[in-house]
């Protein structure tokens, strides 16, 4: 007997599932087939190798309208359904209702489009269908512009599609990375390098406000007030399942339809599979499954048992040239562990996740070819512990050998290439090794062997342990932190030469063993970009510690000291009333003068920061960096204006060099002395740099301290005027920031690279000149008062929530 | 009782970073990871006190600010040499609201 069978919907899943049903139950159901588009079945997936012009529509048809004939299927293409009415069991095509005996909605998901302003001109497309990709096609001729929101795996196959046919493209992601939701930022940043290079433009951590345009899209408007033109613009966000047809029939929805293991819904005749279904609170959007599910119903509706079980699933980017491939659950949580490896001059980036001893996901970027063992090894859920150490190494090392890590530099023959840059291979470093070089500096000096980039050094110094056995002492300068192999000043070397100017950018490229730093690299880092890139660095406040971050000095009960600066020393009745104010209206505990010469208010409370910034800076004063790495005090004594002593104005050089040097950041604190005589009242010769005035001129001096170390400072230069200390000590202060290894005061960076070569640097009027230029770019953006900037936003320094009133109702 | 209170969205956090929320037994700090994950802890310090809600967030770890002790935040155990632990509360992200499950605060107050 045959039954009526109506299936709404001809796309991926139903295609399948009529496959298999028609194998296993010929004739069995009469049925007719429902679809929105104009068309049979297609590859939806292939959509975009149509967009880039790799393939055709013709090439990726799998049901046509003949094949549905011959399957004597009822083909009502073009024709959306507009109601199902359960109780007669009718289904409401546009052109007519139809009977059934069974129902299968497989209507798939709807693009999901943020009601932006402008959303619905003409050229504001998602990327679902023929039509998008048509649409895009058609934008997409040399010269054109596109800009594409959302950077997940949708909106970067469109942006690359359309490059590739020559538009000028750009995307807008409002995460901090791409793809975020399968990759860390190091492998999303492997990726946007990726995609830049073949033109794309990627605008990460940006919020769309507006599309823009009178009668068609001209460009796309972002928060912080960026516009990128756009004759086309693709909304790639996201999907949602398409459950309409099934919410007005008063099937039960959750986000999808509701499904039992055999694909029924909460109406027996009803079935529904494909992306609108929810099923164990599940919902799809990639096909495995999905063709899973069309097997499960196919035996259902030919009478035989079945049940679906979801399985993982795997995702590959299909854009030419970026491999990418992602499986299982990555995200990181609780009891998981990671392991990372990188590879950072071929570009490779992979992650595995473990959890106990399973593999639970995968990551891979630039070498995928292990993509499905891995996969493998998730859905079968195997106990990994024997090959846990090599596991990342893929099946080539499965079973636990090559543990010793120098075994697999000894089996390198000789003429396998060692260093990249300068193309040095093993031979000829074993030559210099035996010839007599015993330090990496030595070797370097020979073959040129990681003189460049320098990121195989590992690999020199382990064909140096082999060759030199005992006799080779690694390297003595200790790497960054457990989070790296190499030194601070490997680290600054390597920022500089390849140009890395993201926290993520250095990660990658320089292997970073962990996934997002520690509290103890990520500072260092941000410093080392902001000073090597004043103009396109962002600095990241979530790698300062907190004193920075906070702008205030924490204290050992979580309140907070305030100093606001006092230029020279000097102040005013005016700025000792503020304050004064401000110690009433905050409660604040204590009031001190520090030891140079300003006051700070302690036990200021955390939400009250805001405010008392706000209200100095209305005062006319700012911070006074006294938490910072950077320059805090320029200690000065009165001078000639009121002393008897007095040489030069050494309070009014004072004031004039914190103005010059306050807000740049360096590579720990920095603290001045100007003293006006030998008498030396401001006790310069124990700062980070001091000046003594002198009746000939003025003595500079550098490299003093006096903390855990109390240092006298060593004469750096003498010269005649005022203008000279300025430029000796900005120049001096800029080659510390460039130089130095976070952390290390002047002293100690003095120490290591002796001040006959700091002074040379800074008497060289060509260097001079470069780094005071250098140093007054850096001040154009950072000489800016931080307070100013927070107390404009007081609310992310209060409690979220408090919930003592709701715990007492 | 609701066991799970909506106290506040998951954009007020910035990622790698914390916000603190009142509780009458002291302070919850609720941290947000890189890839946005959630997580709450007393915000006290084992060690000395610290507000951990002010360290640096790294992976599902963070450091004290105070004395740099690091805690893994999902199980609240200090790592490396360092022993101890903060407790940890259950919170999670539903539709880009933060639900804190305000039982285990709530049964603290009545013990
Ligand atoms: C560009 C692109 C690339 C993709 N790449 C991948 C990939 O690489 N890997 C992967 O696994 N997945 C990929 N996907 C997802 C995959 O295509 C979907 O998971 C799959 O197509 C879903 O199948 P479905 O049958 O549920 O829905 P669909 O294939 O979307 O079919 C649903 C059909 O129902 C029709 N319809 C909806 N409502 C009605 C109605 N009321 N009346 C009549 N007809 C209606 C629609 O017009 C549509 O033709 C991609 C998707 C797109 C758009
Ligand atoms: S250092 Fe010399 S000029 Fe300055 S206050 Fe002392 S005695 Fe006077
Ligand atoms: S208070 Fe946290 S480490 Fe000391």
């Amino acid at each position: 007997m045959t039954r009526k069978l109506v299936v709404i919907g001809a796309g991926m899943a139903s295609g399948r599932m009529l496959e298999h049903l028609f194998d296993q139950a010929p004739g069995q159901w009469d049925v007719t087939l429902f679809n929105a588009e104009p068309r049979g079945n297609y590859n939806r997936l292939m959509l975009s190798p149509v967009l880039s012009g790799d393939k055709t529509y013709d090439q990726i048809v799998t049901h046509d309208t003949d094949w549905y004939l011959a399957q004597g299927v009822t083909c009502r293409f073009g024709e959306a359904v507009v109601g199902i009415d359960r109780g007669a069991r009718i289904v409401h095509g546009a052109r007519g209702p139809v009977e059934y005996d069974a129902l299968v909605i497989a209507t798939g998901s709807a693009p999901f489009i943020i009601p932006l302003p402008g959303h619905k001109l003409p050229g504001v497309v998602a990327y679902r269908d023929l039509e998008d990709t048509n649409a895009m096609i058609e934008a997409s001729r040399p010269g054109a512009t596109a800009v594409v929101i959302g950077g997940g795996l949708l909106g970067l196959e469109a942006a690359a599609g359309m490059a590739a046919r020559g538009a000028e493209v750009t995307v807008i992601h409002l995460m901090g990375h791409l793809m975020e939701r399968q990759l860390d930022p190091a492998a999303g940043y492997l990726l946007q390098r990726d995609l830049e290079k073949r033109g794309i433009r990627i605008h990460c951590k940006g919020a769309t406000k507006a599309i823009l345009g009178t009668d068609r899209v001209e460009a796309v408007l972002l928060e912080d007030g960026t516009t990128y033109p756009a004759d086309l613009v693709c909304m790639a966000v996201g999907i949602r399942p398409e459950t309409r047809l099934a919410n007005d029939a008063g099937l039960e929805v959750a986000r999808g339809i509701t499904v039992d293991d055999q694909m029924r819904t909460s109406d027996p005749a009803i079935f529904a599979l494909g992306e609108c279904v929810e099923h164990d609170g599940q919902l799809f959007g990639l096909v495995a499954p999905l063709y899973d599910q069309a097997k499960v119903l196919a035996a259902t509706l030919a009478g035989t048992p079945a049940a679906f079980m979801p399985l993982q699933t795997a995702t590959k980017l299909k854009v030419t040239g970026c491999d990418l491939f992602s499986a299982g659950d990555f995200a990181e949580g609780p009891g998981r562990e990671d392991i990372v490896f990188r590879d950072p001059g071929r570009g490779i980036y992979k992650r595995l996740i473990l959890e106990g001893d399973r593999l639970i996901g995968a990551v891979m970027y630039g070498d995928t070819a292990d993509g499905p063992w891995f996969f493998d090894k998730i859905r079968s859920g195997a106990d990994i512990t024997a090959d846990r150490d090599t596991l990342i190494f893929g099946p080539a090392f499965a079973g636990g050998a090559q543990a010793d890590p120098l075994a697999a530099v000894a089996a390198l023959p000789p003429e396998a290439e060692i260093c990249g840059c300068n193309g040095v291979c093993k031979g000829t470093i074993v030559t210099a090794i035996q010839g007599g070089a015993a330090t990496l500096d030595a070797v370097r000096g020979l073959t040129k062997a990681s003189a460049s980039c320098g990121t195989c050094t590992g690999l020199v110094e382990q064909v140096m342990a082999l060759t030199l056995g005992d006799g080779f002492a690694a390297n003595a300068n200790p790497p960054m932190c457990k989070c790296t192999d190499h030194t601070h000043e490997d680290v600054r070397r390597l920022i500089k030469s390849m140009g890395l100017k993201t926290i993520p950018a250095v990660m990658q490229d320089l292997g970073w063993k962990t996934v997002g730093g520690c509290a103890s690299c990520r500072p260092a880092l941000n410093y080392y970009l902001i000073a090597d890139w004043p103009l396109e660095y962002r600095d990241d406040r979530q790698s300062r510690f907190v004193n920075e971050r906070n702008h205030a000095n924490i204290q050992k009960d979580g309140t907070y000291s305030v100093v606001p600066r006092m230029w020279g020393g000097v102040t005013t009745s005016a700025e000792l009333r503020a304050i004064a104010d401000a110690v009433d209206r905050y409660a604040v505990p204590m009031i001190k003068v520090t030891g140079g010469q300003r006051i700070d208010l302690l036990g200021v409370r955390k939400e009250d920061l805001p405010a008392i910034w706000s209200d100095f800076n209305q005062a006319g004063m700012v911070s006074g960096h006294a938490y910072a790495k950077g320059l805090r005090t320029v200690k000065t004594c009165v001078g000639t204006d009121f002393c008897r002593f007095g040489t030069q104005d050494s309070t009014g050089l004072g004031i004039r060099l914190e103005k010059l040097l306050w807000g740049s950041w360096t590579p720990a604190k920095v603290k001045l002395g100007v003293s006006g005589c030998p008498r030396n009242c401001a006790e310069a010769t124990c700062k980070d740099i001091g000046v003594v005035c002198v009746d000939s001129g003025f003595q500079i001096s550098v490299a003093g301290a006096a903390g855990m170390d109390v240092r006298e400072t060593v004469p750096l230069l003498t010269v005649e005027t005022e203008d000279e200390v300025c430029d000796v000590i900005s120049a001096f202060v800029q080659l510390y920031r460039e130089q130095a290894r976070y952390l290390h005061r002047i002293y100690k960076w003095v120490d290591k690279v002796g001040l006959d070569w700091a002074r040379e640097q800074v008497a060289d009027p060509a260097t001079r000149a470069g780094l005071i230029e250098r140093f007054r770019l850096s001040q154009t953006i950072y000489q800016t008062d931080p307070w100013a900037e927070h107390a404009a936003r007081p609310d992310e320094w209060a409690p979220v929530a408090d919930l003592r009133l709701r715990a007492a109702e | 009782m609701s066991q799970l209170i909506d106290i506040a969205a998951l954009e007020d956090i910035p990622p790698q970073g914390a916000r603190v929320v009142r509780t009458p037994q002291g302070c919850v700090a609720v941290f947000r990871t890189a890839d946005d994950r959630v997580f709450a802890l007393d915000d006290r310090c084992p060690h000395k006190g610290g507000p951990l809600s002010e360290g640096i967030v790294h992976g599902t770890s963070v450091t004290c600010p105070l004395h740099n002790w690091v805690f893994d935040m999902a199980t609240g155990q200090a790592q490396g040499a360092d022993s101890g632990a903060v407790a940890t509360h259950a919170v999670r992200v539903e539709g880009g609201r933060i639900l804190l499950n305000h039982t285990v605060l709530a049964q603290r107050n009545t013990a």
